[in-house]
């Protein structure tokens, strides 16, 4: 009997503590604080954050694929350099976001795998071909148009983490909104055969762009809670909407026809009135089912698989290196290698092993970058590497390319130490009643300077 | 005798069209990382070939700005190296590409800086900063793919023989008085970087052999003439538009 009592007393304990965190977790939501990583959040928060910022992060990485295929045709060398810089923009968005999904505990390589074996989805505007250069500003102007509304309006996302990675996103995505508008815009002024196919482009790409919103809010399966938990700040009708408005008055200056017949100011809403996006086709397409989703998806795949031997390759030379430091007979290392390069050294997997090693995807970095001189370093991000030198390469690409830093260091994640969040009380709240380390506790006598 | 704007067409060209086969990584990188790290080098030459390409059509006289020179001149009248325009491969090829015309790059765009002709050296100034990058970054990866894995390393050679071949060119006697440097007296120091990289991936320097050339004359491999058909397709296809 005293051990059924102890498990009742243990459960009830469980349970108290349960209800003290939701409260906390609860309090900090309706105070419009943020979550951090290390803070106890509920599962469905956690898995609801990890399904949405995938998704993000996927529709990044896929959505380089119909523009990259118009790189190497790029009719102007400033306008192929404005595209490449673009794509790998998305590359980079879609690294930060899964660094993002990493601090909730999810990995790159499952996500990755989640994605290539279809488990998990990304933005169905991705499956529609770009057949013309005036497709490549449109899908810029509309999609990337889309992607600002709905973003700007998720930098004020109740995860820190995410909200931060959307920042930086939001900045870099608007140079993709305006562009696309200014290749369009030189279409517009161009030869017949240009505004031709800038209409025809418009034509193809807007209900894509709509239907980017997602279905609206009465059809849509996770709106609702993760309006509540503000890990979504404005539901998918109000996006969709917004989107509708700022794009009327551009398609006018670019002299274009928005392809709605039912496209018109309502003075009493002070709304535009538009068709809504065909929502069966929407779920078809996410489903699987539209004109580019078999390809898209193999070419991703085919790259991930293609880039395996390297990935492992350079998995096995950090391993190396840190087996030769380790053992501290870096000479005689070496030679055994040399001599029977068919098989690593058995310290060399298991360093493999500590590093991340062949399948296991490569560590997790910390970037830290000085912005200019005079100021500390301050995180910027995170990054996989193999290695340290590879860290500091694709930190310096990745967290310096629009000129933001003089200075970097990369640091292992698994060697930074952090507070609990669980200490969060006994750490920081006896400060709170020291007002007398403040100067300001010490108002001095009217008259009397130079305290 | 080549005269300086023949000379800046082909460094022009040499950087244009390694960047666009650099391009052609994208979206296909083996890591998102590289993705980054190669749209950065493609960006870097693209720049290069921009500024060498404009400085050229200038001097010309004849009105042809970088797009004219870019699209609108047929394949023999390029001036680039064999080098750049090889296929991509593996990507242990595109490393061995990087590597050997970074390491040339490098070492030219250097002495260039210091040409008594200051636009030149301005140009290669801001330039040799790039390349130097793209040393360092093209060095790391021979190194990882060299001493990797026993497939990575098998790769590595092989992509370091296949293109050795076309390295040579780049040593060829083609520079104008203005550049003030004779390119064979880079191979020294050139030799001695990829060098470097080489014994650190654990691979050994290929035997000197048949060796490519005609690139500076108009004489280029059977792949040229593709890229190039793909790069201007668009822009010939409306004759005088502006983009």
């Amino acid at each position: 009997m005293r051990g059924t009592g102890d498990a009742a007393e243990a459960e009830n304990d469980l349970r108290r503590r349960w209800v003290v965190s939701i409260s906390a977790f609860d309090a900090l939501i309706a105070a419009d604080q943020k979550i951090e990583n290390k803070d106890w959040m509920p599962d469905g928060y956690r898995e609801s954050l990890i399904r949405q910022i995938a998704q993000h992060a996927h529709s990044e990485i896929m959505g380089m694929q119909p523009e990259a295929a118009w790189i190497s045709r790029a009719p102007s060398l400033a306008r192929k350099a404005v595209l490449i810089a673009k794509v790998q923009d998305e590359a980079g968005h879609g690294l930060y976001l899964y660094a993002v999904a990493e601090t909730l505990g999810a990995r790159r390589e499952d996500l990755l795998d989640a994605l290539h074996e279809g488990r998990q989805k990304y933005l169905s505007f991705i499956n529609y071909p770009t057949l013309t250069w005036a497709d490549v500003g449109a899908l810029a102007w509309l999609t990337d148009g889309a992607a600002v509304v709905n973003q700007v309006s998720l930098c004020r996302t109740s995860y820190g983490p995410y909200g931060r990675a959307l920042v930086r996103i939001c900045r870099e995505e608007s140079f993709h909104h305006r562009q696309g508008f200014d290749l369009l815009h030189t279409l517009s002024r161009g030869t017949p055969a240009q505004r031709r196919s800038l209409q025809e482009a418009v034509d193809r790409w807007w209900q894509p762009a709509l239907a980017m919103f997602g279905p609206p809010d009465s059809r849509s399966t996770h709106s609702a809670s993760s309006m509540a938990w503000r890990i979504k700040r404005a539901g998918n009708d109000e996006l969709r909407q917004r989107f509708v408005d700022l794009c009327v008055p551009q398609a006018e200056a670019l002299g274009v026809r928005l392809p709605d017949p039912a496209l018109r100011w309502n003075p009493e809403r002070g709304h535009h009135d538009f068709t809504p996006p065909d929502y069966d086709e929407l779920m078809r397409v996410v489903a699987g089912h539209g004109p580019r989703n078999r390809q898209r998806l193999a070419h991703r795949r085919r790259a991930h698989e293609e880039g395996a031997w390297v990935r492992e390759a350079a998995a096995v030379h950090a391993a190396k290196q840190a087996a030769k430091q380790a053992a501290g007979q870096a000479g005689r290392q070496a030679a055994e290698w040399e001599a029977g390069r068919a098989a690593a050294p058995d310290d060399a997997r298991a360093a493999a092993r500590e590093t991340g090693g062949p399948g296991e995807g490569w560590p997790l970095w910390e970037v830290f970058v000085r912005p200019r001189r005079g100021l500390g370093h301050a995180h910027a991000g995170s990054l996989q590497a193999p290695d340290a030198a590879v860290a500091l390469h694709s930190a310096r690409d990745l967290y310096t390319r629009r000129e933001e830093g003089v200075s970097l260091w990369v640091v292992p994640s698994r060697s930074v130490t952090s507070s609990d969040p669980e200490q969060k009380e006994a750490y920081f709240a006896p400060a709170a009643d020291k007002q007398y380390r403040h100067a300001s506790s010490f108002p001095p006598p009217e008259g009397v300077e130079g305290l | 005798m080549t005269g300086l704007p023949e000379y800046l067409l082909g460094l022009g060209d040499d950087a244009l069209v390694a960047a666009q086969r650099t391009a052609e990584w994208c979206a296909k990188a083996p890591q998102l990382e590289e993705e980054v790290a190669l749209a950065n080098l493609a960006l870097d030459q693209l720049g290069q070939a921009r500024a060498f390409l404009t400085y050229a059509g200038e001097l010309e006289g004849e009105g042809r700005d970088e797009d004219a020179l870019a699209f609108l001149r047929d394949e023999h009248e390029f001036r680039n190296v064999q080098l750049v325009e090889l296929p991509n491969g593996d990507f242990a090829v595109t490393v061995a590409k990087t590597l050997f015309l970074a390491a040339y790059q490098n070492l030219l765009y250097t002495r260039l800086a210091r040409a008594a002709e200051p636009r030149l050296a301005g140009i290669a100034a801001k330039a040799a900063k790039e390349s130097a990058f793209h040393v360092s970054y093209a060095s790391l990866w021979t190194v990882r793919l060299g001493d990797g894995t026993p497939l990575s390393h098998r790769r590595m050679r092989d992509a370091v023989e296949e293109v050795w071949p076309y390295t040579h060119e780049l040593f060829e006697p083609w520079a104008p008085p203005e550049a003030g440097l004779d390119p064979a007296a880079l191979r020294g120091p050139w030799l001695e970087v990829v060098g470097r990289a080489l014994g650190e991936a654990t691979l050994t320097r290929p035997q000197d052999g048949w060796a490519a050339t005609g690139g500076r004359s108009g004489r280029h491999t059977e792949w040229f003439g593709l890229l190039l058909a793909d790069m201007q397709s668009v822009h010939r296809a409306h004759v005088g538009a502006r983009w």
